[in-house]
């Protein structure tokens, strides 16, 4: 016998059943990117409480971004529901997945207001930590727009795939929301009196 | 149980079909430990090159016109990364653990067979974009391998250009390529273990790989950071680590930037970075001792907790590495403690070491020449360590040699050990074929004496005071002359021992055409590698039936036993069950007795 044809044969250990690796491999990735992020807000604070940042005002399209993002979530959350329930789950999927695409092409216009109002990448860290931060978000949203769309490619929309989309989806919106209260809350003088350096 | 959906299992038929699939392309966990291993052993020689030719210069300074200034900051730089990420942590991970965990809890291969092929080819070109470095405008980056900003992205440093340009973008990548095979090496021991194979029954190389994966997974993430705003700082002129400075005479653009940001970043993944290498190692090695000794490992579950707390103390313990650059007596306090709290779970697996081999059955095989020697080094590296972790002690130490020879033996060598050990043991199950032993006994006792015969002294010039990361030493009238002959002395070592690791790979390709057949199981090992159909393992690694496991990996030398050992997959009533699973068993049929 062929080893695929073994491998195919095999029957599976409950921890080997469709998905269930993905979930814990998932679950493993979002503690990285977590890590990630956490400490990116630790350097944001530490810079911050030098003498020579300036706390900037952050563009209202944020408030819409995060918009987006909380739409992105209820939807893929009902559809892994449905798909759940063997009802047909495409539509909330696409329609998810689209707001996850508008909230990205948000974030551009929320970048193109704060360089009209003169917040460069290079000379006050609030403005590059501001850039470097959204646009990692921005990435992580995109790989998920990736498996977002390779999961639409499969045939079945398999309940479980769904729900790790939507997994996903809620991390990125809480990821977004901790990063939008960092970034509105800690301003310089803060930032200085969590470090001691005033 | 349900079947899977048949996409499904399209994601699991990957049995190679060409050449191309099978060795090239190949998900199969068995090649790309080899594929990954092949790359940082040649990596790695590259490394010892580099350390030849600073060697050189420190023995013999002025005689060898090529080695420049410049030249010594760029040897000392790459050989310091290429050995510690490029080798060390791709071995550990990609190469060991690539070939082991599936092998060890029974699984047909890792769960994501296409991502762990990616995750080599990642590697792969890290590995590019950094040896690249040596051929960029101006050379590799000089700035010593813990890329201190300013100075390492500004005019007066080499490689200030293109070179740490391509370091950061390797290290990026890198990261990239461990966090794919990280993903799978932590859910291939959480999902696909076989049946029986329970988290402790599982060896402790398979523990030691899996907690130091765990530590990757969380540390890289902080130099992935540091080395994203250290580029932008380069690149785009942003001041995240620069602060303002004049630079040959003109004023920077900086502004503000914290280097000790960078510090506190880069030794928040370095100190873990230290039990990314030494944990595998000392799973590996507690294996090696048990088969070697022909004895259980005293304390498994003591050994697996300590390798556990090990790992969750090394993220509080990373501002040792920042004594001097001046914090709060308070701050330092709390880090000398945490530092010395580390030494007794590693005490403890040092012990327990220690107490395996007492009355056991000792086979001086190569791979256990390697242990044994493993354990004397990390003991003498750890002991130094407990001078260096005292503020005090380190404050004048921590710019000598002193710290030079604590790190190689610690760090250094000891994992290296291992290294050559594990290699030695599991080359029969990975080539088919036993290295030859007169050639590993020659390589094992050249490589052993030659690293006490170089880093000893060292400890001697370092509490000299002899200073490290110098080019030359010439005017420094507190350095006596004996100090420049030890010198050349070492440095004619470390040519010696570096020419021996020729034995070594000329012993590795020797054998894999030539070699003795190897028996499947040479050592009479009782963990589940040493159990598969086939010797080497074909793709799918255990035929039509999956292996079911009754005991621990440790059953030697068990009274009454016809063999002294008894595979983790011999039927129950083998015996050897672990001492935790006997009692269960006992308890229970207590009860069964007395109802």
């Amino acid at each position: 016998m062929s080893a695929s044809a073994l491998l195919a044969t095999t029957p599976l250990h409950p921890r080997q059943q469709p998905g269930a690796a993905a979930s814990v491999a998932l679950w493993v990735f979002m503690g990285v990117a977590t890590a990630l992020f956490s400490l990116f807000a630790v350097a944001y604070v530490m810079r911050l409480s030098a003498n020579d940042a300036t706390a900037i005002a952050l563009p209202w399209q944020l408030w819409l971004s995060t918009a987006w993002l909380v739409a992105g979530s209820v939807l893929l959350q009902q559809a892994a529901w449905r798909a759940h329930r063997g009802l047909t789950s495409r539509a909330a999927m696409l329609a998810g997945g689209a707001c996850a695409l508008a909230f990205v092409a948000n974030q551009a216009w929320a970048w193109q207001a704060l360089l009209g109002a003169r917040v460069s990448f290079i000379g006050n860290p609030a403005g590059s930590f501001f850039y470097v931060l959204t646009a990692l978000h921005a990435l992580h949203v995109a790989g998920g727009l990736v498996a977002w769309a390779w999961v639409q490619r499969s045939s079945d929309l398999a309940a479980w795939r769904v729900t790790l989309c939507a997994r996903y989806w809620h991390f990125l919106l809480l990821v977004w929301v901790a990063l939008f209260i960092v970034l509105s809350v800690i301003d310089p003088e803060l930032a200085a009196r969590i470090c001691g350096s005033r | 149980m349900a079947n899977p959906a048949p996409d499904d299992h399209d994601e699991e038929l990957h049995e190679p079909t060409s050449f191309i699939t099978k060795y090239v392309w190949s998900q199969d966990h068995k090649v790309i430990a080899v594929q990954y291993a092949s790359t940082a052993i040649v990596v790695g020689l590259v490394g010892v090159l580099l350390s030849n030719l600073m060697r050189l210069q420190i023995g013999f300074p002025g005689q060898f016109a090529f080695i420049t200034p410049e030249r010594y900051y760029q040897f000392v730089t790459m050989h310091g990364m290429i050995m510690v990420i490029y080798l060390l942590t791709a071995l550990f991970l990609g190469g060991f653990g690539n070939y082991l965990i599936p092998l060890m809890v029974g699984a047909r291969d890792m769960v994501f067979p296409y991502m762990n092929m990616l995750s080599f080819w990642v590697y792969l070109l890290s590995v590019i974009v950094l040896m690249a470095s040596f051929f960029a405008p101006g050379g590799p980056t000089g700035a010593g391998w813990t890329l201190y900003p300013p100075q390492a992205i500004l005019p007066g440093t080499p490689g200030h250009d293109w070179g740490i340009i391509l370091m950061l973008v390797s290290l990026l990548i890198f990261i990239v390529a461990t966090t794919m095979g990280g993903l799978n090496y932590v859910t291939t021991v959480l999902q696909a273990r076989c049946e029986g194979m329970t988290l402790l029954r599982m060896p402790l190389s398979v523990w030691g790989i899996f907690t130091a994966t765990v530590l990757a997974l969380l540390a890289f993430p902080a130099l992935f950071v540091s080395g994203i705003m250290m580029l932008l700082d380069k690149t785009l002129g942003t001041s995240f680590f620069m602060p303002a400075l004049v630079s040959m005479g003109q004023q920077t653009g900086y502004k503000g930037g914290s280097p000790l940001l960078f510090q506190h970043l880069f030794w928040f993944f370095g100190h873990p970075e230290v039990y990314i290498v030494a944990l595998p190692a000392f799973g590996i090695v507690s294996d090696l001792i048990s088969v070697h000794a022909r004895k259980a490992i005293f304390g498994y579950r003591m050994m697996v907790w300590a390798i556990v707390i090990i790992g969750a103390l090394s993220f509080v313990v990373w501002a040792h590495h920042m004594f001097v650059s001046g914090m709060n007596p308070w701050f330092g306090f709390f880090f000398a403690t945490s530092t010395l709290i580390i030494a007794v779970p590693t005490a403890i697996k040092v012990y327990n070491w220690v107490l395996t081999l007492w009355r056991g059955d000792i086979h001086l095989s190569v791979p256990m020449l390697f242990t044994l020697a493993f354990i004397l080094t990390f003991l003498a590296g750890g002991l130094t360590g407990l001078f260096l972790g005292n503020v005090s002690v380190d404050i004048p130490l921590s710019g000598t040699y002193f710290v030079v020879a604590h790190f190689h033996m610690v760090m250094g060598v000891a994992p290296l050990l291992v290294v050559f050990g594990a290699i030695y043991h599991w080359f029969p199950k990975i080539s088919g074929h036993m290295l030859d032993d007169r050639l590993g006994q020659l390589h094992f006792w050249v490589t052993f004496l030659g690293t006490y015969l170089i880093y000893f002294p060292m400890h001697y010039l370092g509490v000299l005071g002899m200073p490290r990361r110098y080019y030359n030493f010439d005017g420094y009238k507190f350095i006596p002359q004996s100090a420049h002959q030890l010198n050349t002395f070492i440095t004619v070592v470390a040519l010696v021992v570096g020419a021996a690791q020729l034995i070594f790979v000329f012993n590795l390709v020797w054998s894999v055409f030539r070699g003795r057949k190897a028996e499947a199981n040479p050592w009479r090992a009782a963990s589940l590698e040493w159990f598969t159909p086939q010797t080497p393992p074909v793709h799918g690694n255990w035929g039509p039936h999956m292996p079911v496991v009754h005991r621990w990996a440790y059953a030697y030398s068990v009274p009454g036993a016809p063999e002294d050992f008894i595979p983790q997959n011999a039927p129950p009533g083998a015996g050897g069950i672990e001492p935790e699973g006997e009692s269960h068993v006992s308890s229970t049929a207590a009860r069964g007795a007395a109802t």
